[in-house]
C-alpha cells in the first residue's frame, strides 16, 4: 500500500509513523513535507502523524489545515483515497473539515501518556476489519487536547451510521460517548487520538494496533 | 572618579571579585570597559568557567576504549557497538526553577537537547532528577507542579521521550529545588560532530531564534545563591519555545549530516559570548564578530545585552569552507532566522565590533582560562557528630508492618506515575522498558539487536553523612540500576549540585564527593564523559544560611547488546523463587527508615565494596543473560522489604519470603536497612539459578516464593512475623503522589 506521511514543521510522531508504515505497509513509504503541491503519484494511504505541527500555534492542528499540501489530501480523499490522522493528525483532519467535530483540552486539563483500552465498535471499514466487533484492543494515548466534541445532532449521525469505529473503555480525556477514533461519511477517513503505530511490536509492549494496519492491506486487495 | 575605579567598584556586578578584576587588569594591560569586565564576568562565573570545581576534575577518570568523546565538548559520546554512539549529558536548572519553575524546567530540557544535538546526535531520551522540600508545603506543591508542567510542556512538543528519573523530597531542598536534566542522542560515529571554529577565514553564522533581553545574566545568576532578591532576577529566567527548538534540531542535525558543517555550538550559559568564545579557544583562533548583525527581538539593544542574552533556540554553526551557501539553503527551508556574523582570523584574540567601532578585544585564552581556586575543605562538626551517632539506644517498633506501609507511601519512595503519566515516554518508538517498570530506562537502538539504558542516580543523605562513600555509592548504586535491566554500564556523566564553596564544610562535601565518583568510576570502569556544576545552592532562613544536601547526581548509560535479554521489576507469576544477590543489611545507619520512622538523619552510610558491586552486578547480568531470570531489582531507600514490596505491587503478585539471619542483627535493619551490592531477582529455575551463581562466586540467599495476595516475611529467629497484603501496599504506594501533585 503506497503510503506518504506528512511532515509539518513540529510534526513529531513523522518517523514513527513512517516506521510502522514501513514496516507492514509499504517497504517504500515515504515522507512528504508540507509546502508540497501534490501527493507522489500513485499514493493510496495518506498518514497524518502526530505531534505539534506548527507548535500548536492558533489550535492544534489548524495552521496545519490551511498547508498547500492539506489541499493535495482533500482531493486525495474525495477521491476515495485512505487517509489516517492520529493525534494531532486526527486534529488536522477536524480543522480541515475531513472529518467533523473537534479536541479540546483533556478533561483534566493535563497531558496522559499511558496504554489504555479501546473498544472495536464497527468492523466494517477500511481500518478495522482484521478486527472482531466488540475486541477490545490495548493502545497508548499520548495528548493533551484529546477531549473529542461535536453538536448533538452530529454525535446522532456519527452514531447511527456507525462512524464512531474506537471508543475508550474507561475514558482519560472526557471525549463524548467515550470516543476515540472516527470514520468519514463514506469510510476511507479514520482519525483517532490513541497511537495505534505505537503498538505494533511486542518489544514495545503491545501488537494491537497491528489489526489496523493489516485491515487497510486487505480493504486494498479486496477493493 | 575614574571610570577604572568605578568599574572595579562594580566588579561584583559582574560576578567578579576585585582581585579577580586586578588580575583581569594585569593580564591585558589596560583597563577593561565595562562590557569587557562584564564578559569576563560570565566567562570566569562557575557556570562556564568552573572556577572552584576544575582542579578538582583532574582526579576523575575520562578515557577507555568505550569514550568516543570524553569532558570538554558538548556532550561526552560512548560507543555501543555497530557503528553507533551515544551522546549524553546531565545539566541543572536549580535557580532558574525556583524563581520560575514552568520555565525554569522547560529550559533546562531544551539547554540540555541543544548540547545534545549539537553532537550531530539525535536526541532520544530524557530523564529529570527532581529534588523539593517538605512535601506537605505549599511552595513544593507550587514548584512541582510547575517544573513538571514545563518538562511536559517542552519534551512533550518537541518529541523527545522523558523515560525516567528520580523525584525525592527532603527539607534542604525547600527554597532551593534541583532540577537536572539528563539527555542521551543516538549518532553513527562518522557523525560525531565538534564545537570548534575550525581554521581561519571560516565564517560564523548564527542560527534560530532572535535575541532579547531575557536570561541577562543567566550564568553570573546561577553563580550566586538565591536570596529575596532573586525574585527581582526573573527576567533571568529565560521562556522556551520547543516548537523553534524542533525546527532547530531538525536543521542542524540535517545540516551535519550533509557534511556542510565544520563546527557547531549551542548558545547556552552566556549566550552568544560563551558559545563563540570556547568554539575559538577549541580552534586556537580569534575572531571577529559585527554585533551589528545579530537578530534582535526589540530596538536598542545594547552590546553588552546582545552579547550575555540567553534567549533559547539558538545555535552558532561554521560551515565547512565552500559550502557556505549549501548551508544556508538549507537552513532556509526550515525558515529560520539565519546571519552570517563574523569570521575566523589569525589572531588570537575575541574581537566584536558595533556600530563601527571595536568594543570588546580580548585574548581568547584569558577569556576561557578562569583563575582556580583551590580552597581548604573543612568537615562540619555537626555533621561528623551525626555520623558517628550511636543508634543502638533507636528502639525497635512494635509493628513493623505499619513501617512498611508508611515508608512505601514516603513521597520519596512512592510511584511516580502520577508525574510520569504527564510526559510523553513512548514518543520515538523506542522505549522498550517505560518509567516506573525497572531501575533503569530501556530503548531500543532501530536498525541493530540492542538497547541503550539510562539512570539517574543520587541518595544525597549519604553524601551528606559521607561525601566520599555516599558519592561513591551513587555510581554503584546507577551501575547497579542498570545491570538490573541487563545493562553493561558504560559511562557517567555528572551533576554536582552543592551549597557555596566558599564556606569550608561546603568545600569539604564537594572535594570528598569528587574524590568518590573518581574512584568508583574507576572501580566500576565507568569514565566520566562530562557534566555540569551547580554551587550556591543555598539561600537564607532568617539568620541561618541553609545549605541543600550535598547531590551529586550520577547519571549513567549501558548497552544491552541484545535487547531481548533484560529484566524489569515486576513479578511475573506465583510459584517462582526469589534471592538476594548479595548480603543482607546489618545497619539502620543513614536510612530512609531511620529519618522517616525516627526523624534522624544519623549514623554511619553502608560500607562500600567495589570489588563486591563489580561481583554482583556480574552475576546479575550473567543471569539475565542467560535467560535464568526476567526479573531484578536493586534495594534501595527503604531496604528489602521496600524493594519485595515495589516488585510485589508492580506485578500484582504476592510473596512469602524467611530471613535466616542471625538475631544479632536488629530486625528493622534487616528488614529496613540500606546496604550495597544487594541485587533481588525472581526465577522460575531454582537448580539453574543456584548452580550460575556458585559460578560467579557471589553470596546469595534463597529468601522464599512467589505468590499469593501478601507480601509475607518472616524472622524466625526474631519471633517477627509480618504480612501486609497487596492491596493495602498498593493504595500506600499509588496515592501520595496524587495528593501532592494535587
Amino acid at each position: 500500500m503506497k503510503t506518504a506521511v506528512i511532515q509539518f514543521p513540529g510534526s513529531n510522531c513523522d518517523g514513527d509513523a513512517l516506521h510502522a508504515a514501513q514496516l507492514l505497509l509499504d517497504q517504500d513509504a515515504q515522507f512528504v513535507w508540507h509546502t508540497e503541491a501534490g501527493l507522489p503519484q500513485g499514493t493510496e494511504l495518506v498518514f497524518l502523524p502526530g505531534g505539534f505541527s506548527y507548535g500548536d500555534h492558533l489550535r492544534s492542528g489548524a495552521i496545519a489545515a490551511r498547508s498547500p499540501i492539506m489541499q493535495a489530501v482533500k482531493a486525495h480523499a474525495e477521491r476515495g483515497g485512505y487517509v489516517l490522522g492520529v493525534c494531532n493528525g486526527f486534529q488536522v483532519l477536524t480543522e480541515s473539515g475531513l472529518l467533523p467535530g473537534a479536541l479540546s483540552r483533556n478533561r483534566d486539563l493535563h497531558f496522559l501518556c499511558r496504554p489504555v483500552h479501546l473498544r472495536v465498535e464497527n468492523t466494517g471499514t477500511a481500518f478495522t476489519g482484521a478486527y472482531t466487533k466488540g475486541q477490545v484492543i490495548e493502545v497508548p494515548i499520548a495528548h493533551g487536547e484529546g477531549n473529542y466534541y461535536a453538536d448533538p445532532e452530529t454525535i446522532a449521525r456519527l452514531e447511527g451510521e456507525g462512524q464512531v469505529v474506537f471508543r475508550y473503555v474507561d475514558n482519560p480525556n472526557g471525549s463524548l460517548n467515550d470516543i476515540a477514533g472516527i470514520v468519514s461519511e463514506r469510510g476511507n477517513v479514520l482519525g483517532m487520538m490513541p497511537h495505534p503505530e505505537r503498538a505494533v511490536e511486542a518489544l514495545l509492549g503491545s501488537e494491537d494496533g497491528r489489526g489496523l494496519f493489516d485491515s487497510l492491506k486487505g480493504a486494498l486487495v479486496s477493493r | 572618579m575614574t571610570q577604572a575605579a568605578t568599574l572595579r567598584d562594580r566588579a561584583g556586578t559582574f560576578g567578579l571579585s576585585t582581585e579577580e578584576f586586578d588580575l583581569l587588569v594585569t593580564r591585558i594591560g589596560r583597563e577593561p570597559n565595562a562590557l569587557e569586565a562584564a564578559i569576563v564576568g560570565a566567562m570566569w562565573s562557575e557556570h562556564c568557567g568552573y572556577k572552584n570545581s576544575r582542579p578538582l576534575f583532574r582526579h576523575f577518570p575520562t578515557t577507555g576504549p568505550q569514550v568516543l568523546q570524553g569532558p570538554g565538548e558538548n556532550a561526552g559520546v560512548v560507543d555501543i557497538g555497530d557503528g553507533w554512539g551515544v551522546a549524553f549529558k546531565m545539566e541543572s536548572h536549580n535557580h532558574p526553577s525556583a524563581v520560575e519553575p514552568v520555565q525554569g524546567a522547560a529550559t533546562g530540557v531544551g539547554g540540555i537537547l541543544r548540547d545534545i544535538f549539537a553532537m550531530g546526535a539525535r536526541p532520544f531520551a530524557v530523564l529529570d532528577s527532581l529534588r523539593f522540600g517538605n512535601p506537605d508545603s505549599p511552595r513544593t506543591r507550587f514548584l512541582l507542579n510547575g517544573v513538571v508542567e514545563g518538562i511536559a510542556h517542552y519534551g512533550n512538543a518537541i518529541g523527545v521521550p522523558t523515560v525516567g528519573g528520580e523525584v525525592t523530597f527532603h527539607p534542604s531542598y525547600q527554597e532551593n529545588p534541583l532540577v537536572n536534566v539528563m539527555a542521551l542522542g543516538l549518532l553513527r560515529h562518522e557523525d560525531l560532530a565538534k564545537g570548534t571554529m575550525g581554521e581561519v577565514g571560516n565564517t560564523i553564522v548564527y542560527v534560530g531564534s532572535k535575541t532579547g533581553r531575557d536570561g541577562l545574566g543567566g550564568a553570573v545568576f546561577a553563580s550566586a545563591d538565591l536570596s529575596n532578591a532573586s525574585q527581582a532576577d526573573r527576567p533571568a529566567v529565560q521562556v522556551g519555545d520547543p516548537f523553534m527548538e524542533k525546527l532547530l534540531l531538525e536543521a542542524t542535525l540535517e545540516a551535519i549530516q550533509a557534511g556542510v558543517v565544520a563546527g557547531v555550538q549551542d548558545m547556552g550559559a552566556a549566550g552568544l559570548v560563551s558559545s563563540t568564545c570556547e568554539m575559538a579557544y577549541r580552534a586556537g583562533l580569534g575572531i571577529t564578530m559585527d554585533l551589528d548583525l545579530v537578530p534582535t527581538r526589540e530596538d536598542g539593544m545594547v552590546p553588552m545585552e546582545l552579547c550575555l542574552s540567553e534567549s533559547q533556540e539558538r545555535m552558532i554553526l561554521v560551515p565547512v569552507p565552500g559550502k557556505e551557501q549549501e548551508l544556508l539553503n538549507l537552513l532556509a527551508k526550515w525558515e529560520l532566522d539565519v546571519v552570517t556574523i563574523g569570521q575566523v582570523e589569525a589572531h588570537t584574540n575575541y574581537r566584536l565590533t558595533w556600530r563601527g567601532e571595536v568594543v570588546c578585544d580580548l585574548p581568547v585564552d584569558l577569556l576561557n582560562e578562569a583563575p582556580k581556586y583551590t580552597r581548604e575543605g573543612i568537615e562540619s562538626e555537626e555533621i561528623r557528630a551525626k555520623r558517628e551517632r550511636d543508634l543502638s539506644g533507636v528502639p525497635v517498633p512494635g509493628d513493623l508492618g505499619a513501617v512498611l506501609t508508611d515508608l512505601l507511601a514516603h513521597p520519596t519512595i512512592a510511584s511516580k506515575r502520577p508525574i510520569y503519566q504527564r510526559f510523553d515516554h513512548q514518543v520515538m518508538t523506542n522505549t522498550v522498558v517505560v518509567p516506573g517498570a525497572a531501575d533503569a530506562a530501556v530503548m531500543r537502538v532501530k536498525g541493530s539487536g540492542m538497547g541503550v539504558a539510562a539512570t539517574s542516580d543520587c541518595n544525597p543523605r549519604f553524601v551528606y553523612l559521607d561525601p566520599y562513600a555516599g558519592a561513591a555509592a551513587a555510581v554503584a548504586e546507577a551501575a547497579r540500576n542498570l545491570a538490573c535491566v541487563g545493562a553493561t554500564p558504560l559511562a557517567i556523566t555528572d551533576n554536582l549540585n552543592f551549597g557555596n564553596p566558599h564556606r569550608p564544610e561546603v568545600y569539604y562535601q564537594l572535594e570528598r564527593a569528587v574524590h568518590g565518583i573518581a574512584d568508583a568510576c574507576r572501580a566500576l570502569n565507568t569514565p566520566v564523559t562530562g557534566g555540569n556544576v551547580s554551587l550556591y545552592n543555598q539561600y537564607t532562613e532568617g539568620d541561618e544560611r541553609v545549605a541543600i544536601h550535598p547531590t551529586p547526581t550520577i547519571g549513567m548509560v549501558g548497552v544491552l547488546p541484545d535487547v531481548t535479554k533484560r529484566a524489569t521489576m515486576d513479578l511475573k507469576g506465583a510459584g517462582h523463587t526469589l534471592y538476594l544477590i548479595g548480603e543482607h543489611a546489618d545497619s539502620i545507619g543513614a536510612s530512609q527508615y531511620l529519618e522517616t520512622v525516627h526523624g534522624l538523619e544519623a549514623g554511619h552510610v553502608p560500607t562500600l565494596d567495589l570489588t563486591r558491586e563489580q561481583a554482583v552486578i556480574d552475576a546479575a547480568l550473567h543471569l539475565i543473560r542467560a535467560g535464568l531470570t526476567d526479573t531484578a531489582h536493586d534495594c534501595a531507600e527503604g531496604g528489602l522489604a521496600v524493594a519485595l514490596s515495589e516488585m510485589a505491587i508492580a506485578g500484582n503478585t504476592g510473596l512469602t519470603v524467611t530471613l535466616n539471619a542471625p538475631t544479632t542483627t536488629r530486625a528493622d535493619a534487616l528488614l529496613y536497612g540500606e546496604a550495597h551490592a544487594r541485587i533481588l531477582i525472581a526465577t522460575p529455575d531454582e537448580a539453574g539459578t543456584e548452580a550460575a551463581l556458585n559460578a560467579q562466586g557471589v553470596p546469595f540467599t534463597r529468601l522464599g516464593t512467589t505468590g499469593g495476595d501478601t507480601v509475607t516475611i518472616a524472622l524466625p529467629g526474631h519471633h517477627i512475623h509480618l504480612s501486609v497484603t497487596l492491596s493495602a501496599l498498593t493504595h500506600a504506594f499509588t496515592t501520595p503522589l496524587a495528593e501532592i501533585l494535587g
